[in-house]
C-alpha cells in the first residue's frame, strides 16, 4: 500500500493503479465500496486516531490514471487446451477469468442477469458505484477473451460438468436474503408486494423493474445493506425513513461512515426496538409493531419496556443473506454440512469433488468483495495446478525482498518527514441535487490538494528500520533522536521484562518488542518497540556506523502461473 | 524529498512535568553535528535533567565560546537565553550575565581546546571566583573542527587517526579544578546516561561553579584502536568512583539513605545528594581525600562520578557582597545616581 500511496504522491496515477491492480483487480469499484479492513490495521491510527483514507486514495489513483491496456498482461493467441467454466459474473468469477486468461485457458463465465458484476451491480446502488465505472473495470476482463453468457441461470451442476469442463468454479454468492416469518407476513398481495427481502429490492432497483416507494419506510436491520436500502428509498420517494436496530449503537453491523452517509440524507435510525409483526389490514400494509428494549452494558442481555406501533407503507427486510445451492445436486461428490453449505478447503477453494471449486461468498458465506478477489486469486492458482496435472496443495511460496533506501548523506529514497494533516473528509454532492436522480454519485472524490495531504499522511511502513548489531558503537545518537522514543539500549531480558525498561512504556501488547543480539561494547541489546514508529529515518541518518538503515520491505505475492514477480509496471 | 528536520511526532504517552511541558519542550533545533558524535548524547542529557528538574526554559541562559561544543546550545532548550562568544572567552560574556542578572541558571558548555588552551585562564578565573553556573567540558582530545590534531587533553601515547602518537602531557580538568579549589568537581561519559543525567542535575543546582568534565568521544577524529577517548576505550577503562542520585528538595523524605557505605550530601537549596556505592573511606567532601584517591588509580583508569562537592562555599555575589536584587532589576536611578552623586564620591578620595 505505502507503495502505490508514494506513487500517487508522485503524481504516477497509471502505476499506482497498476499495483492495486495486482492484487485488487477492480481498484476503481473498491475505492468506492470496500469494507475497508486495511484501515484499522494501518498504523497511522496509533498516531492522530485516524488512519491513512486508504480506500480514498485508491479512488484518486483509479480516478485520474492514463491508458493501460499496454500495461495488462497479454493474452496468448492460442488456446492452452483447457476449458474452465465459472458460475456467476460476480468479483471472485472475475478474478479467476482475470488469472487464467493469461495464461491461454478458455474461459466461460454463467450468468443469470444481463449484465455482469454479480453483487457488484446487484446490491451496490448506482450513487455509491456508477455504472460506467463498474463496467469499465469489468469489461477490461471481460475484453480479455472472455466467453460470457448471459440469461444463463445454472440450473444443474451435474449438466455442466457432463460438458466435459477440466475445471469449474461457483462463485454465485450468497444470493438468498434472509427471511423475518413474523405473523402477518404472508398477508398482503403477492403481485404487490409492500414487504421487501433488501438484496432481492436492491437487484430488482438495479435493473429498473422497481423505481417508486412508499413514504413512509421501515428497514429492518442495520448492516450495509440496509444502509444501501435506506439510502435508496430515500431516492425513491421515501420521505419518512426509518431503520429499526434491535440492539444499541456501537454494536451495529454497518460501516460507521455507511451509517454517518445515511444519517446525513436524513435517515432516521432507531435503537433498540425488536420487530414483533406486521400490522396488515385487508391485505393492507399498515405498519409494524414492535417491542422496545433494554439492554445490558455490553449489549448481551435485553429486556422488554413496552409495545410501540410505527406506521409504513413499505417494509424492507436487510437481516442478512444466506447461501443457497438448489442447483447443485447432492449426488455429484460435492459434500455439504447440515446448513448447506459445501465442505470447501481453506486453502485449496476446492471442494470434495476434484476440480470444482469455490469462492466468494459462495465459499463460507458472506464476507466482501476484496475477499471475493483474494478468493479468486488463489482458486485461479488451484485451476492451473488442477488442469496442468500439479496437486492443487502444493502452493507457490510467498518471496520478499530488503533493499537499503539510502542514496547519499542525508538522502533516502522516499519522503520521510511527517506530515501533521489530520485525515482528509470526503466531499458529498449537495443534498438537494443527489437526490434529483438514483445514479448521481454522492462522494465527489478527493480533490488534488487533499490527495496530496492525505498521501503524506502515509507513514510508509514498508520501509523499515533494520538493524545490524555487530556494527553499533553504542553512541546513544538513534536514543536520542528519535521523536517517539521507540529505541532503548538497556540489558536484554524477556519481553514483558523489557517493556518496563524502556525510553517510552510500550502500551502496545499485539506489538512485538525487537531486541537485537548482544551489543560489541557492552553486551546489552538495541531495543525497539515498533508501535508508534514513524518511518521517519532519523535513527539511520544520525548512525555514524550505519547500523541502522532504512529498507524497504517487498511481499510477493504468486498469481496463477507467475510465481513471485514483482509489480510489472516496476521491474 | 527527505527531511532531516525532527518529526513533531510524540509518543501517545508522553510525560509532562510540573510545568506541563514534555521533554520535546527543552529542546532545540536539529544537531549539525557528525552522526554518532559525543555532545548529542551531551545535549539529551542536558534536555532530560532540565526537564526533570522542571525548569522554566526562559531562566536559562546558555552561553558557550568556539568548536563543536560549544554549537551545542542551539541544539537544546530553544525558549532560553544563549551568547556564543568569541573562542575561550565564554567565562568573561558568563561572569558578565550573572553579575547583572544572579537568579538564571547559567550553563556554559565548552570543548577541551575551548577550556584547555585558548581559554585556559578564563576558566581558572571564573573557578576561583566560584561564578555560579554549570561548566560542561565536552571533551574529546582532538580538535575536531580543524580536522583532528591533538588537544591540551590527549592523553600521551594516544594515537591520532593518521597513527602518530601524542607525546605532550594532558592537562586533566578534573585535577586543575580540584587544585584552583572549585566546589563542584565532576567527570563523566556521554555514553553513560545514568550516571551523567543526576550529575547534571546537581550540577544546575549547585551555588556555585560546577565544573562537569564529560569525555564525548569524536567519532569522526578520534574513535579509532589507539584512541584514549574513544566509545570502545573509554567503556573499557571507565572507573565509576561514585554513584550519585540527585534528590529535589520536595522529593526528600521519600529518599531513602539505608545503604552502607552512602554518603549524603544536602545541597544549598535544600536538596541531596546521595552518594551510593563509594569506595571505603571516599569523602566527596573532602579535597585533598580526593585528590588522594584520583592520584592511587591506574594511570589508563577513567575515573568518573562526582569526585568532589563543596555545597557551603560563598559564590561570586556571595564574595563580592552584590546586591542580592539583581542588578537588572534595580531602577535606572539607583544603578546611575548621576553627577552630583559621583561628584560626592570623588570627593571622599581628595
Amino acid at each position: 500500500m505505502p507503495q502505490y500511496i508514494r506513487l500517487i504522491a508522485q503524481g504516477k496515477y497509471t502505476e499506482a493503479y497498476m499495483v492495486n491492480r495486482e492484487s485488487n483487480v477492480f481498484p476503481a469499484i473498491l475505492g468506492r465500496t470496500c469494507d475497508r479492513p486495511c484501515e484499522p490495521a494501518c498504523r497511522r491510527g496509533r498516531l492522530d486516531g485516524a488512519p491513512v483514507a486508504i480506500c480514498r486514495l485508491k479512488r484518486v489513483a483509479a480516478d485520474l490514471r492514463g491508458e493501460i491496456s499496454h500495461l495488462l498482461p497479454k493474452i496468448p493467441k492460442e488456446s492452452n487446451g483447457k476449458r474452465v467454466a465459472l458460475i456467476g459474473a460476480g468479483p471472485a468469477s472475475l478474478t479467476v477469468a482475470n488469472d487464467l486468461r493469461p495464461l491461454g485457458y478458455e474461459v466461460t463465465i454463467f450468468e443469470k442477469q444481463n449484465k455482469p458484476g454479480g453483487l457488484m451491480r446487484s446490491n451496490i446502488p448506482s450513487f455509491r458505484l456508477p455504472e460506467r465505472v463498474l463496467d469499465e473495470e469489468v469489461g477490461v476482463i471481460l475484453d480479455m477473451g472472455v466467453e460470457i453468457r448471459y440469461n444463463s441461470p445454472v440450473t444443474s451442476l451435474d449438466a455442466l460438468l457432463k460438458d466435459g469442463y477440466d475445471a469449474v468454479f461457483v462463485g454465485t454468492g450468497a444470493p438468498r436474503g434472509k427471511e423475518l416469518d413474523l405473523p402477518g407476513r404472508h398477508d398482503t398481495p403477492e403481485d404487490k408486494p409492500r414487504i421487501h427481502i433488501g438484496i432481492d429490492w436492491l437487484e430488482s432497483v438495479a435493473f429498473g423493474h422497481i423505481d417508486k416507494i412508499g413514504e413512509r419506510v421501515l428497514i429492518i436491520g442495520v448492516g450495509n445493506t440496509a444502509m444501501d436500502c435506506c439510502r435508496s428509498s430515500r431516492r425513491l420517494g421515501g420521505k419518512d425513513i426509518k431503520v429499526m436496530a434491535r440492539r444499541p449503537r456501537g454494536f451495529f453491523k454497518a460501516s460507521p461512515w455507511e451509517l454517518d452517509d445515511a444519517e446525513e440524507e436524513g435517515i432516521n435510525i432507531v435503537i433498540n426496538h425488536a420487530p414483533k409483526h406486521f400490522v396488515v389490514e385487508n391485505g393492507v400494509l399498515k405498519g409494524m409493531q414492535f417491542e422496545r428494549l433494554e439492554w445490558d452494558a455490553d449489549a448481551k442481555k435485553s429486556r422488554v419496556i413496552d409495545e410501540v406501533f410505527l406506521p409504513a407503507d413499505d417494509v424492507i427486510l436487510a437481516i442478512g443473506q444466506e447461501n443457497a445451492f438448489p442447483w447443485i445436486e447432492r449426488d455429484l461428490g460435492i459434500e455439504f454440512d447440515k446448513w448447506g453449505m459445501p465442505a470447501v478447503d481453506e486453502t485449496t477453494f476446492q471442494s470434495t469433488r476434484p476440480g470444482v471449486f469455490f469462492g466468494g461468498d459462495a465459499a463460507w458465506g458472506p464476507k466482501n468483495i476484496i475477499w471475493a478477489v483474494a478468493h479468486g486469486h488463489q482458486a485461479a492458482i488451484s485451476v492451473h495446478n488442477h488442469c496442468q496435472g500439479v496437486p492443487v496443495t502444493d502452493r507457490p511460496r510467498q518471496g520478499s525482498s530488503l533493499i537499503s533506501q539510502k542514496m547519499g548523506i542525508s538522502e533516502w529514497s522516499y519522503h520521510n518527514d511527517y506530515n501533521p494533516s489530520k485525515r482528509q473528509k470526503m466531499q458529498h454532492v449537495d443534498l438537494t441535487k443527489r437526490f434529483q436522480q438514483l445514479n448521481i454519485e454522492v462522494e465527489l472524490g478527493f480533490d488534488p490538494e487533499q490527495t496530496a495531504r492525505e498521501v503524506q499522511r502515509c507513514l510508509n511502513c514498508d520501509i523499515q528500520t533494520a538493524f545490524t548489531e555487530n556494527r553499533c558503537i553504542e553512541c546513544d545518537a538513534c536514543v536520542d533522536v528519535c521523536p517517539v522514543q521507540c529505541l532503548t539500549i538497556t540489558r536484554d531480558g524477556d519481553e514483558a521484562d523489557l517493556r518496563t525498561r524502556l525510553s517510552a512504556p510500550a502500551i502496545n501488547l499485539t506489538q512485538a518488542i525487537y531486541a537485537s543480539n548482544p551489543l560489541p561494547q557492552t553486551g546489552r541489546a538495541m531495543v525497539k518497540d515498533e508501535d508508534v514508529c514513524v518511518h521517519c529515518g532519523l535513527c539511520a541518518e544520525r548512525c555514524p556506523t550505519a547500523a541502522w538503515d532504512m529498507q524497504k520491505f517487498d511481499l510477493m505475492i504468486p498469481y496463477a502461473g507467475a510465481p513471485c514477480t514483482t509489480s510489472s509496471v516496476l521491474a | 524529498m527527505p527531511s532531516i528536520a525532527k518529526p513533531i511526532a510524540t509518543h501517545p504517552t508522553l510525560q509532562r512535568n510540573s510545568l506541563g511541558l514534555t521533554i520535546r519542550d527543552y529542546e532545540g533545533s536539529m544537531s549539525t553535528l557528525c552522526a554518532g558524535c559525543g555532545h548529542d548524547s551531551i545535549t539529551a542529557a542536558v534536555i532530560r535533567a532540565l526537564w526533570e528538574l522542571d525548569t522554566e526554559p526562559h531562566m536559562v541562559a546558555k552561553l558557550s565560546g568556539i568548536g563543536c561544543s560549544s554549537k551545542t546550545p542551539t541544539y537544546f532548550v530553544s525558549g532560553a537565553h544563549g551568547f556564543n562568544s568569541a573562542h575561550g572567552r565564554m567565562p568573561a560574556i558568563a561572569t558578565g550575565a550573572a553579575a547583572a542578572n544572579r537568579d538564571l541558571l547559567y550553563i556554559g558548555v565548552s570543548g577541551d581546546g575551548d577550556s584547555l588552551s585558548i581559554g585556559l585562564g578564563q576558566m581558572c578565573h571564573a573557578i576561583r571566583r566560584n561564578l555560579r553556573m554549570a561548566y560542561i567540558l565536552e571533551n574529546n582530545g582532538v580538535y575536531g573542527l580543524t580536522k583532528g590534531q591533538f588537544s591540551a587533553s590527549s592523553d600521551i601515547g594516544s594515537k591520532s587517526k593518521r597513527g602518530e602518537p601524542n607525546r605532550m602531557a594532558p592537562i586533566d580538568p578534573v585535577r586543575l579544578g580540584l587544585a584552583l579549589g572549585a566546589t563542584f568537581v565532576a567527570r563523566s561519559f556521554s555514553g553513560d546516561k545514568e550516571q551523567l543525567v543526576p550529575i547534571l542535575k546537581a550540577a544546575f543546582t549547585h551555588r556555585g561553579f560546577a565544573l562537569v568534565d564529560v569525555v564525548s568521544p569524536c567519532v569522526t577524529f578520534n574513535d579509532h584502536e589507539g584512541s584514549t577517548k574513544s566509545y570502545k576505550h573509554t567503556r573499557k577503562n571507565t572507573l565509576r568512583a561514585t554513584q550519585a542520585d540527585f534528590v529535589p528538595p520536595q522529593s526528600e523524605i521519600l529518599a531513602q539513605i539505608t545503604k552502607s557505605g552512602t554518603t549524603a550530601v544536602t545541597m544549598h537549596d535544600g536538596s541531596v545528594v546521595n552518594f551510593t556505592a563509594v569506595p571505603k573511606d571516599y569523602d566527596p567532601t573532602d579535597r585533598r581525600k580526593v585528590a588522594a584517591y584520583l592520584d592511587d588509580q591506574p594511570a589508563n583508569a577513567v575515573v568518573t562520578g562526582l569526585l568532589f562537592i563543596d555545597p557551603n562555599a560563598p559564590d561570586m555575589h556571595e564574595l563580592s557582597q552584590s546586591s542580592p536584587t539583581p542588578l537588572r532589576d534595580l531602577a535606572y536611578e539607583k544603578l546611575c545616581p548621576g553627577s552630583a552623586e559621583l561628584e560626592r564620591l570623588q570627593e571622599e578620595f581628595r
